[in-house]
């Protein structure tokens, strides 16, 4: 188990891609499925690397993002 | 589990903004959330905007609002100061806002050295009406009104209103950062606490310009208006403080 954990709100993202871009870890990907407002909503891939910096939720703009410390 | 990182509980819970994916309005505004919300200060934040996509924060945000008229943001921040000395009070505008159409409020206002803070969003566009050419336009720079991009025999050239308003007397403090990556992101939300905190402590006039993006105006898609901002943009629009008289 890796030292963070991520939840993305679905309904909030936008599909941007900065979490992704700025994630030091490769920890998250846009994923397969769709929310509410037709975007491709951002999943964590690989959750066990996560290293819980946070920098994810700062980046996100709409706050879509919460970071957890394990 | 702890939480250690989550939404600013400034924002309605229950919306998600209008904003095209990308854009750092939703940035800037969250940054805005938690410095008020560290400062505890929300229950007497009032947040004045402009127009523009800038004003369509009233509809997202949990907190005091007022539109004012197209550019007269400056202006009705003054009045509001006057009117509740005690409020953190601050204005939140975009360039055609504050540069363009605003800019006689705007300067009067710095020149005036009220106790407000401004927030300047600067991406080089007018957003909500259709990518036309701000003041703030970059030389060469494509826009729905200078389709060939501006030049600057017929257009005039970029304005720096950072610059600008420096060489007035009044302003306590200025300076401009960017939301372009995520160092950026956190020298930004600490302008933003220092600027509100020369307001509490009555420092008076102070200011934050923001360079920030516009993927959809711009033509770009969010990665690459990233990359925008770095290669164009900040080149033109140098970081960091521009004025400070308090220390």
């Amino acid at each position: 188990m890796g030292k963070g954990t991520i939840k993305v709100v679905a309904d909030r993202c936008k599909s941007c891609g900065y979490c992704i871009k700025f994630c030091p870890k490769g920890v998250l990907a846009i994923g397969k499925n769709v929310n509410a407002k037709g975007y491709e909503y951002v999943e964590p891939v690989n959750m066990d690397d996560c290293i819980a910096c946070a920098i994810c939720g700062r980046i996100c703009p709409d706050g879509a993002i919460e970071v957890y410390k394990n | 589990m702890e939480l250690i990182y989550s939404r600013t509980k400034t924002i309605q819970e229950d919306k998600v903004s209008g904003f095209c994916p990308g854009c750092m309005h939703s940035t800037v505004i969250k940054l805005i959330g938690e410095v008020i919300e560290e400062l505890d200060v929300v229950d007497k934040s009032v947040l004045i905007t402009g127009i523009g996509c800038c004003g369509l924060h009233m509809d997202y945000i949990a907190y005091d609002t007022i539109t004012a008229p197209h550019g007269r943001a400056c202006a009705v921040a003054t009045g509001m100061k006057k009117a509740s000395p005690d409020s953190l009070i601050f204005t939140y505008q975009g360039d055609g806002d504050f540069a363009s159409i605003g800019l006689a409020e705007s300067v009067s206002a710095a020149n005036r050295g009220g106790n407000f803070t401004v927030i300047f969003i600067n991406n080089g566009i007018y957003g909500m009406t259709g990518g036309q050419m701000a003041p703030t336009t970059l030389l060469g720079m494509k826009a729905s009104t200078a389709p060939k991009g501006r030049i600057a025999e017929e257009h005039g050239y970029p304005m720096h209103m950072s610059e600008i308003l420096d060489k007035l007397t009044a302003p306590a403090y200025i300076e401009r950062t960017s939301c372009n990556n995520p160092q950026n992101v956190m020298k930004t939300k600490k302008a933003i606490t220092k600027a509100f905190k020369n307001q509490l402590e009555g420092k008076g006039f102070s200011m934050v310009e923001i360079v920030t993006s516009c993927p959809t105006n711009w033509g770009l898609d969010p990665m690459k208006s990233l990359e925008f901002i770095e290669e164009k943009m900040l080149p033109e629009y140098p970081l960091g403080v521009i004025r400070d008289t308090i220390g």
